[in-house]
């Protein structure tokens, strides 16, 4: 035997989940929606993708080598998804040095400045996000139309995503009814044949991410459900009262970023409660805010800055709402 | 669908190497040493002196206390020394040497393998008796079963719940002695609800062991007011408050006992005991230990006399293999790291793990995600990663505020964590300083 025995206090055994794995199991549920998003936007969405994932990844090294002069820790694939969440809020043909900005504030700002992965409050993808489309209006809001390999990157034939269309028209005067002719079919919404973010178009893609993440228990089903639920409701309910005025649950679920949202960024570990109570509550702030700003918000689609407000709550609801624990009150079965 | 506790649990990889291994007689080493505090509660008093010749099952140590119990030898000899020895739980505490000849046991027990039902003793004999067998919680918390019998005045007892979960991955010991000594431990659960006083037993077993669900459930039809139920496998069910909640769906109260929710529960082994000791007359002074590991070569289950050093039961299973890099004492759960082999084997010891050197390490710490894993993984929804933090971080009044002394300390937490954080030792830290200030509180 060896001389020296191992002393340590138990358990002795640990389960096979390690935060990488956990962080390759979402780069693996975001590959349909990346597929799709090659499928319709070609090149640009694989020059998007890769300027994104390779800045955010080159920043966090930088940084960590030679501002924090710490252990790089950019194998543990939190870069990777950041910067591939980033690129899938992105439209197909947005200058790179925009994309480089974009992560250098996801990375550098949203991330690094907080202390790292663990630390950040705010989303950092959605920060970057955020700071783009507000640094860039007319770039973040100018979507190539699905084409495929056709066309060219940034001179890609433009359109409008399905709830600009409305927003828009609305605005206009016109009538939802002829508005809803000028949409996509709701098959093509679910495909994902329509303009906007590369990523967040297909909603079948995005669906199979979902399961693929709730059968690998990366993720639960509170925060998604409560957010698409709620939405679902509060619009439903918009539509009862004014069908005249109002699009229905089903295109405001299908269209923008609401799914890519919902499934993808809402649930980032980090910046999501942390018990199923609160999660709930977060999911359903967000579902509400979202359909609040795309209804009588400035901006046609809301699910970005739905998200960041309600990340701001969640230091307040993991102090504040407590899971019930075992034992708290007497019950006789 | 199976029973199961609602909350939280884990299910590892369950390893049970020794399941199909009989229980054997494990040989009787030359030198033994029993240490005077194997139970919780006071150590008992030692009554014998350097010199003494003892016979097997004879009184050696004296119950001391309400909260305590007796301790006899297990062995035929002299005593060699009484003196301090290191024990299974690292520190130093009073044993008594022995050193063997031959096996005399004394003459009041019955050694004849026949079974015996009837019991005409009162409930207050039985109780007696299992202190002066010196019975304790065969578990693993080795608990006096005599105080457990006790119902303080004022509550009222009105379900036997017999842990036979084993729920500890590698341990059979429990498994074993369900399927060779079932028509005991029945007999043993009737003495134990005569001694409570009630009509209704129900035994908890994990679905792993479906040959002893149902050697038991055909065994008990002959049992008025025993029944056996099959519970899914998750880990800390054979924690006394899960497996309450998962067979009568009663919540143990935090900081109450099961009596408070009318329950009392014993393990099957310390059922066993208690079979031998009201109808053998024999006290508690062997037990069955599972001696266990991938590396070993002759695994098993084996009868050791208690204070056989865990060296002897190595060498029993094959020796100790050349890249061992830790020895636990109990389930790899909950289980505690040996420092030495010559520790001896006690009340409480139902395994010997031995693990090679490559998973005897933990990983690297990484930062916390807040995946909220451990929050799902806990069996009594607390908060592991915040208690964890706010222990290291020293802020104890706000632990003890999210209740960091309800934690039974199962490991479930750590086990579950992605980025390997010791989440368990802060905790374990914290409680015991909360422990310590709410103690300081009550004297103040």
């Amino acid at each position: 035997m060896s001389n020296q025995l191992n002393i340590s206090p138990s358990p002795h055994i640990h389960g096979k989940e390690t935060t990488e794995k956990l962080m390759y199991g979402v780069v693996i549920a975001l590959i349909p929606a990346f597929i799709a998003s090659v499928y319709f936007f070609g090149t640009g969405a694989l020059i998007v993708t890769a300027t994104s994932v390779i800045s955010c990844i080159a920043f966090e090294y930088l940084i960590q080598r030679f501002i924090l002069k710490k252990p790089v820790s950019i194998t543990d694939g939190s870069a990777l998804v950041t910067g591939l969440l980033l690129a899938l809020n992105l439209p197909s043909n947005i200058p790179v040095l925009m994309i480089v900005t974009g992560s250098l504030v996801a990375i550098g700002i949203a991330k690094m400045t907080f202390g790292g992965l663990g630390n950040n409050p705010f989303n950092p993808a959605l920060v970057g996000r955020v700071f783009m489309l507000i640094s860039f209006p007319v770039q973040m809001t100018t979507w190539p139309v699905p084409s495929g390999f056709k066309t060219g990157y940034i001179d890609a034939a433009t359109g409008a995503t399905p709830l600009a269309i409305i927003k828009e028209g609305l605005k206009n005067g016109e009538s939802l009814s002829q508005l809803m002719e000028k949409v996509p079919t709701t098959i093509n919404m679910i495909l994902g044949n329509m303009g906007g973010s590369i990523g967040e178009v297909s909603a079948l893609a995005l669906l199979i991410g979902f399961v693929y993440m709730i059968y690998k228990k990366i993720i639960t089903w509170h925060i998604p459900v409560s957010v698409i639920g709620s939405l679902a409701v509060f619009t439903s309910i918009l539509w009862i009262i004014d069908p005249v005025s109002n699009a229905g649950p089903g295109f405001h679920i299908l269209s923008g970023g609401l799914l890519l949202g919902a499934i993808f960024m809402a649930t980032d570990y980090v910046t999501s409660p942390m018990n199923p109570k609160a999660m709930i509550i977060y999911g359903c702030g967000i579902g509400l805010l979202t359909a609040i700003i795309r209804i009588w918000g400035a901006y046609p689609e809301g699910v970005s800055f739905a998200i960041l407000i309600m990340n701001a709550f969640v230091p307040l609801m993991n102090a504040y709402i407590k899971p019930g624990r075992f034992g708290e009150e007497v019950k006789h079965g | 669908m199976l029973k199961t506790f609602p909350i939280g649990g884990i299910h590892p990889p369950e390893l049970k190497l020794t399941t199909n291994s009989p229980i054997r007689q494990l040989p009787i080493p030359q030198n033994i040493s029993i240490p005077v505090a194997q139970h919780i509660g006071t150590p008992a008093t030692v009554i014998v002196k350097k010199g003494d010749s003892v016979k097997t099952g004879q009184l050696i140590a004296s119950v001391n206390g309400f909260v305590s119990t007796n301790i006899h030898s297990s062995v035929s000899g002299t005593v060699n020394k009484v003196d301090t020895i290191l024990d299974t739980t690292g520190y130093r505490q009073t044993a008594i040497y022995i050193d063997v000849t031959g096996d005399e046991w004394i003459d009041s027990i019955d050694r004849t393998p026949d079974l015996v039902r009837e019991c005409n003793l009162t409930a207050e004999e039985l109780t007696k008796k299992c202190l002066e067998a010196g019975i304790v919680g065969l578990g693993g918390a080795t608990f006096p079963s005599h105080v457990k019998l006790t119902i303080p005045k004022g509550k009222k007892c009105n379900i036997l719940i017999i842990n036979g979960v084993e729920c500890e991955p590698y341990l059979t010991s429990d498994h074993r002695l369900m399927l060779e000594k079932g028509e005991e431990i029945l007999v043993g659960i009737t003495i134990l609800m005569k001694a409570l006083s009630v009509d209704k037993t129900m035994i908890g077993i994990e679905n792993n062991k479906k040959d002893a669900i149902e050697h038991l459930s055909r065994l008990s039809t002959n049992y008025k007011g025993i029944t056996v139920h099959a519970l899914k496998v998750k880990y800390p069910q054979g924690a006394e408050k899960q497996l309450i909640k998962a067979l009568i769906n009663r919540e143990v109260p935090s900081g109450h006992l099961p009596v408070d929710v009318g329950a009392v529960v014993h393990n099957v082994g310390t059922a066993f005991a208690v079979y031998e000791a009201v109808q053998k007359n024999k006290p508690l002074f062997e037990r069955v230990v599972t001696i266990t590991g991938k590396s070993l070569s002759n695994p098993g289950n084996f009868l050791v006399r208690i204070g056989t050093p865990v060296k002897s039961l190595i060498e029993a299973a094959g020796g100790l293999p050349e890249d061992t890099g830790k020895i636990i004492n109990g389930g790899p759960m909950m289980g505690k790291a040996l420092n030495s082999v010559d520790v001896p084997v006690v009340k409480g010891t139902s395994g010997i793990i031995v693990f090679p050197e490559k998973e005897s390490k933990r990983d690297e710490v990484k930062p916390c995600i807040r995946c909220a894993k451990c929050i799902s993984a806990c069996a009594l929804n607390l908060e592991p990663f915040l208690l964890a933090a706010l222990s290291e971080k020293g802020l104890f009044e706000r632990a003890e505020h999210e209740r960091i002394t309800d934690c039974m300390e199962c490991g479930s937490c750590s086990y579950t964590c992605p980025a390997s954080r010791p989440l368990l030792d802060y905790i374990r830290l914290g409680k015991s300083t909360v422990i310590r200030m709410a103690r300081q509180r009550n004297i103040k």
